[in-house]
């Protein structure tokens, strides 16, 4: 399926994570902290917060969110 | 000759202690062994409180103060005069905002009253309909934890030594493993740890739940409080809420603000903390749709009266106590360690010290 990451069309497999979407479009970085470093999946399972992102316009966690086609995803600032 | 000091604790009070010691010429060593305390859990909003006159003249004096020190202290410190905003969910209550006012008119704290319209203008993300509120303006918030390394780092002729305080008598203090140490001035500003070293201190842990979200720049730009914090914060013995939010320059938001009683639980309590955020949401109607990213506990150090203690032991000379900051240490730690340092060295203080000595609880009434 095709998803949005930054406004570049990404073909990724059915039934993935989009913090997986990330690592299989080649670049695992979700945000950027406070001093702008970059942040990227960490636990996997929803508690670290570091892969929070803009998802179909709202604040979620990439680990814990399955691809949709057509998604929206921003690496948010 | 050089005054020789030992400061037990490293959080804003002890290193607001160390370096008002080190401005008068003393040489200090501070011991803190890093198990942490409130400072590094709190939310560092400094506010001119006026609960009692006592209370108002140490946040005011200290305010001062921090406004004095803000021109040097580091961007880390996240200074930012933001001022209070003073919640009137009800005509009732904007009669409490006024009363407040002229309260703090008389320690010559400026305010300004808001009515429903110029309220919503300035924040239109509380919701609609609140009568109005009170502005202080000369309030702002601080990263405390930043402010404590700061004031320690600025100050010539004080040392940190990573150290556990086992024991005090006077002016002796024994540390984990033995080791003795000896000062003409032991100042006692570890917290709610001074209760393990002195077991008759009249302090009590306040249990407090804070909430952080992610980042939403530009939706909120004051501390704001609900009118009836200060009797949360102050009057009630069982478990009590209150809206309190603050505004981080990251563009989180702060979500405070809970108080419970004689337990040193430090999990997250579900049930707590979903009244807190209720009570939040009940303000700030968006705020539901913002995700949190941490929640976390913190203690404060609770004297019967709400006021800290400032000065020396009644039965211990050249031992000084700057304990029992409950909710306002990191506001007051400034005016607490002036105070503290004039009494020290024999000077007149700017404000009356007298509320604040530590044999003002009699015995007995520790617990
Ligand atoms: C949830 C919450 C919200 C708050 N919000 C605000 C606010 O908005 N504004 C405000 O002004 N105040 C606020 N406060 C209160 C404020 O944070 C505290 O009053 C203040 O931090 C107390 O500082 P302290 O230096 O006295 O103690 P602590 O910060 O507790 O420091 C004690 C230090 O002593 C060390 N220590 C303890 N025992 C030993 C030992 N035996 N040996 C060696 N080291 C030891 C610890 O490691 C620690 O560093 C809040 C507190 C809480 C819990
Ligand atoms: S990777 Fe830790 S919350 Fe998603």
């Amino acid at each position: 399926m095709i998803i949005y990451l930054d406004q570049h069309a990404v073909e990724v497999p059915g039934g993935i994570t989009v913090a997986a979407a990330l690592a299989y479009a080649g670049s695992s970085a979700s945000r950027r902290s406070c001093t702008g470093q970059h942040r990227a999946p960490f636990c996997g399972m929803g508690v670290c917060q570091e892969c929070r992102m803009q998802i179909d316009g709202q604040r979620r966690l990439a680990c814990q969110t399955l691809c949709r086609p057509g998604m929206q995803v921003e690496r948010s600032g | 000759m050089t005054t020789q000091a030992i400061v037990i604790g490293a959080g804003i009070v002890g290193a607001a202690c160390a370096a008002a010691l080190a401005q008068r010429g003393a040489k200090v060593l501070v011991l803190d062994d890093g198990r942490g305390g409130a400072t590094g859990a709190g939310m560092g909003h400094l506010v001119a409180m006026d609960d009692n006159p006592a209370e108002l003249a140490l946040t005011h004096y200290s305010l001062g103060l921090w406004q004095g020190l803000r021109a040097q202290l580091p961007e880390r410190c996240a200074y930012r005069g933001c001022g209070t905003l003073w919640l009137a969910a009800d005509e009732q209550e904007m009669a409490l905002a006024m009363g407040k006012q002229a309260l703090l008119a008389e320690q010559g704290v400026a305010s300004e009253a808001l009515g429903t319209q110029r309220l919503a203008q300035l924040e239109p993300m509380l919701r609609a309909g609140l009568a109005g509120a009170l502005k202080v303006p000369g309030d702002a918030i601080v990263y405390a934890p930043a402010a404590a390394a700061w004031l320690l780092q600025q100050a010539a002729g004080v040392t940190l030594r990573p150290a556990t305080v086992q024991a005090v008598q006077g002016r002796q203090v024994t540390l984990q493993g033995g080791e003795r140490l000896a000062a003409d001035i032991v100042v006692l500003a570890n917290g709610f740890g001074a209760k393990a070293l002195l077991p008759a201190l009249a302090l009590r842990p306040k249990k407090g739940h804070l909430l952080i979200t992610d980042r939403y720049p530009g939706r909120v730009s004051h501390q704001l409080v609900e009118l009836g914090y200060a009797a949360s914060a102050h009057h009630s013995e069982g478990t009590s809420v209150a809206f309190n939010v603050q505004a981080r320059p990251t563009g989180q938001l702060l979500v405070g603000s809970s108080r419970q009683f004689d337990t040193l639980e430090t999990r997250v309590e579900p049930a707590v903390l979903a009244r807190m955020l209720a009570r939040a949401v009940a303000y700030l109607p968006a705020l539901a749709g913002l995700n949190a990213i941490r929640a976390w506990t913190g203690f404060r150090a609770a004297t019967p009266d709400g006021l800290p203690m400032l000065g020396e032991h009644p039965e211990q000379p050249g031992l000084w106590l700057a304990l029992g900051h409950e909710g306002l240490g990191v506001t007051t730690a400034p005016g607490s360690a002036q105070l503290l340092c004039a009494l020290m060295f024999g000077n007149a203080p700017l404000i009356d010290a007298r509320p604040y000595a530590p044999g003002r609880f009699a015995e007995g009434q520790a617990a």
